[in-house]
């Protein structure tokens, strides 16, 4: 046997250009599925780390999505408004470590406009870092805005670039609060995250805004303003929160979901994610199959190598039968050359793979925000692995069989 | 599986018929025999069965009638992988060209049958293959080669390599199919010379089939193919070898 694998291994080397191309054409396909797998769970990690270090985030009574999706993702409405005093009362509870408070409802060319206080800067994580900035600073008073890195791109901003919010978040408003313009205190350094596509201002900054556009004459009013009164402090839409101890999450969730006063809805940014990413993340599986086509690509044109070198290697069959080996041991040589080859290809595949991510991790990280890691093979993966070594082994037993037919018709003398 | 050393002459044949799938009778033989240790030269021109019938006495064709006995062992009656052990271990074949595995060294080429069966090896009584290949092949004067690769020899020194080959372990039965059709004449002469001498060191019987019939004359016994096989087509008129044979 171990004579045979050699026999195979210098028979393969005999033929090396094209050996060498039937295993890359494997290795390209096991790298394609590895690789996807990898980048799927580079996504699924990136998307869950939209939002990290927060235990909870708590918008008026509505839907999970609907909280995660207007708080974090900027998309959909907020479910309504949250007092300030009920906002205040729950920053104050004993389990409660820090807020942050988030006030939506004005945009800015299509970006929203988020009123947030020094806090979001303080404790919002995304993939375990904090908001930095690439310019300038946070915005200190009811005046300044700091934006986010696409927003400075595309509208051209730099710190000092004087900015009229409009009221609502269409793309288009005619309702804009010229009276009270803002200046941009800093640029957001990139987060590959919704904060790229978001402006943030002060919740005085709103307030003042909204009071001098009611002395200007007046706008019609919406949320979040709605129902506030002149001099009080205005309601906002949701405030996240951190726990002094995370295992009270789940009954800080409870005593919120349930609390009287003013319905809340209190969700853990994290589960919310996971359920997100079950309905959109399904298109991972039309990769996955995309893959799989691949690899039979892959092996198909191993089948076809072997099985075209075969008419060459009729002599060499007939050699080997007239020195005493059996058509069982031209299967075996056979059958161990492709699956020799398929072992080489696999594992070319996975290096290739992992020197890839050694190599282009920090690259594609700073372009796309997906966090590619050097991880070991999951159970799914080395089932892939198996499953094309497996079927590259079966896949020689065509060639096999065709040559154990031709060395028992051709005798000891092939024809030509 | 070693069985015990088979008796019996190298070769009996009787009632031998084969015919290739589909075709007519290629070999009709009522009785062929080559006794141990013998050198036949059998000769017919091409596509007259020749390397049908070494095919026979290797064991890798069935006779559709008759009776296959090497060693005194009956192949047809075997079964197919008790033919391949008992070529390997018994049988030595030399071919008109292309004798040897283009990846492997000389070296390599000339042990492959003992890698290949264990019987085959045993016969060498324990020396080292690759020390017994080394003797052989300093006997046919390709001793310098045998690191090469194939792919680097002239014809003359890739059928002594056969050679060497199909000698390592002296079988009983050494089968050569045309195997200086490709040398010169010079060549031929000194090929034939080295075959003869090994065969003898090792006791093999030596079956050379070929269309030449000019090397009849350095053989004991000749045998024209179609003076045994009743399956051969009547001579034509004007066939130089029907003519000579006559
Ligand atoms: N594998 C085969 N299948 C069918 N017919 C064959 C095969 N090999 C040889 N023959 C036929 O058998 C006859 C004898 O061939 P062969 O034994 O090769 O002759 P020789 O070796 O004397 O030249 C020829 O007519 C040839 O065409
Ligand atoms: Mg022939």
């Amino acid at each position: 046997m171990t004579f045979l694998l050699g026999l195979a291994w210098r028979s393969l080397r005999n033929r090396r250009l094209i050996s060498l191309l039937t295993a890359a054409s494997i290795a390209l396909s096991v790298a394609l599925l590895v690789g996807i797998e990898h980048v799927r769970l580079g996504v699924r990690e990136s998307f869950a780390g939209t939002i990290k270090g927060t235990d909870l985030i708590v918008g008026a009574r509505g839907g999970t999505t609907q909280v995660l999706l207007s708080t974090v993702f900027g998309m959909a409405t907020p479910s309504g408004t949250v007092s300030w005093a009920t906002y205040e009362r729950w920053a104050a509870h004993p389990a409660i470590k820090w807020t942050i408070p988030y006030a939506l409802g004005d945009a800015h060319k299509g970006h929203r406009v988020i009123g947030t206080t020094a806090a979001f800067f303080a404790h919002y994580r995304f993939r375990d870092r904090s908001v930095t900035f690439a310019s300038g600073g946070p915005p200190t008073d009811d005046r300044s805005i700091a934006i986010g890195w696409d927003v400075a791109q595309r509208l051209g901003y730099a710190v000092g670039t004087k900015v009229v919010l409009s009221h609502g978040v269409a793309a288009v408003s005619f309702a804009e609060h010229e009276a009270h313009p803002f200046t941009v205190s800093g640029v957001i350094a990139r987060t590959f995250t919704p904060i790229d596509r978001a402006l943030y201002t002060t919740l005085d900054g709103l307030t003042a805004m909204h009071e001098d556009e009611e002395a200007a004459g007046g706008l019609m009013m919406g949320p979040p303003e709605a129902g506030h009164v002149p001099g009080q402090a205005p309601p906002i839409t949701a405030f996240l929160v951190g726990t002094k101890n995370r295992f009270e999450t789940l009954a800080l969730q409870r005593e919120m979901n349930e609390d009287r006063t003013e319905p809340l809805t209190a969700i853990i940014p994290g589960v919310a994610l996971a359920q997100l990413w079950q309905t959109i993340g399904s298109a991972e599986v039309g990769l996955r199959v995309v893959a799989l086509f691949t690899v039979l690509v892959g092996l198909t044109g191993m089948c076809v190598a072997l099985y075209a070198s075969l008419e060459a290697r009729r002599r060499e069959m007939a050699i080997l039968r007239a020195v005493g080996a059996g058509p069982r041991t031209i299967v075996a040589l056979l059958v161990l050359e492709s699956a020799l080859l398929a072992v080489l290809g696999a594992a070319a595949g996975v290096a290739i793979v992992y020197a890839g991510i050694a190599l282009a991790a920090g690259a594609v990280e700073a372009r796309f925000g997906l966090a590619l890691t050097l991880r070991p093979l999951g159970a799914l993966e080395w089932g892939y692995l198996a499953l094309v070594v497996g079927a590259g082994t079966l896949v020689g037993l065509l060639p096999a069989w065709r040559a154990y037919r031709t060395s028992l018709t051709d005798g000891l003398a092939p024809k030509v | 599986m070693t069985a015990p050393a088979p008796a019996g002459p190298a070769v009996a044949l009787r009632d031998v018929r084969f015919a290739y799938r589909g075709g007519r009778d290629v070999l009709d033989i009522p009785a062929l025999d080559v006794a141990r240790g013998e050198r036949l030269f059998l000769h017919g021109p091409s596509g007259s069965g020749k390397t049908t019938l070494l095919g026979l006495l290797a064991g890798v064709l069935l006779p559709r009638a008759g009776t296959v006995a090497v060693l005194g062992q009956r192949l047809e009656t075997m079964g197919s992988a008790a033919r391949d052990h008992f070529r390997a271990e018994h049988l030595g074949y030399v071919f008109q060209m292309f004798n040897l595995i283009p990846y492997l060294s000389v070296r390599d080429n000339i042990t492959l049958p003992c890698r290949l069966s264990g019987a085959r090896r045993a016969r060498l009584g324990g020396a080292d293959p690759d020390v017994e290949a080394g003797l052989l092949a300093e006997r046919l004067e390709i001793a310098g080669l045998l690191a090469s690769p194939v792919t680097e020899l002239s014809v003359g020194q890739q059928q002594r390599v056969a050679v060497a080959r199909a000698l390592l372990g002296r079988p009983e039965l050494v089968v050569c199919d045309e195997p200086t059709s490709a040398l010169d004449a010079d060549r031929r002469d000194r090929f034939l010379e080295l075959l003869f001498a090994r065969c003898a060191d090792a006791g093999s019987a030596l079956i050379f089939v070929s269309h030449d019939l000019s090397l009849a004359a350095r053989f004991a016994r000749t045998v024209a193919l179609r003076e045994v096989n009743r399956a051969a087509a009547p001579a034509a008129a004007g066939d130089p070898e029907a003519v000579a044979a006559r």
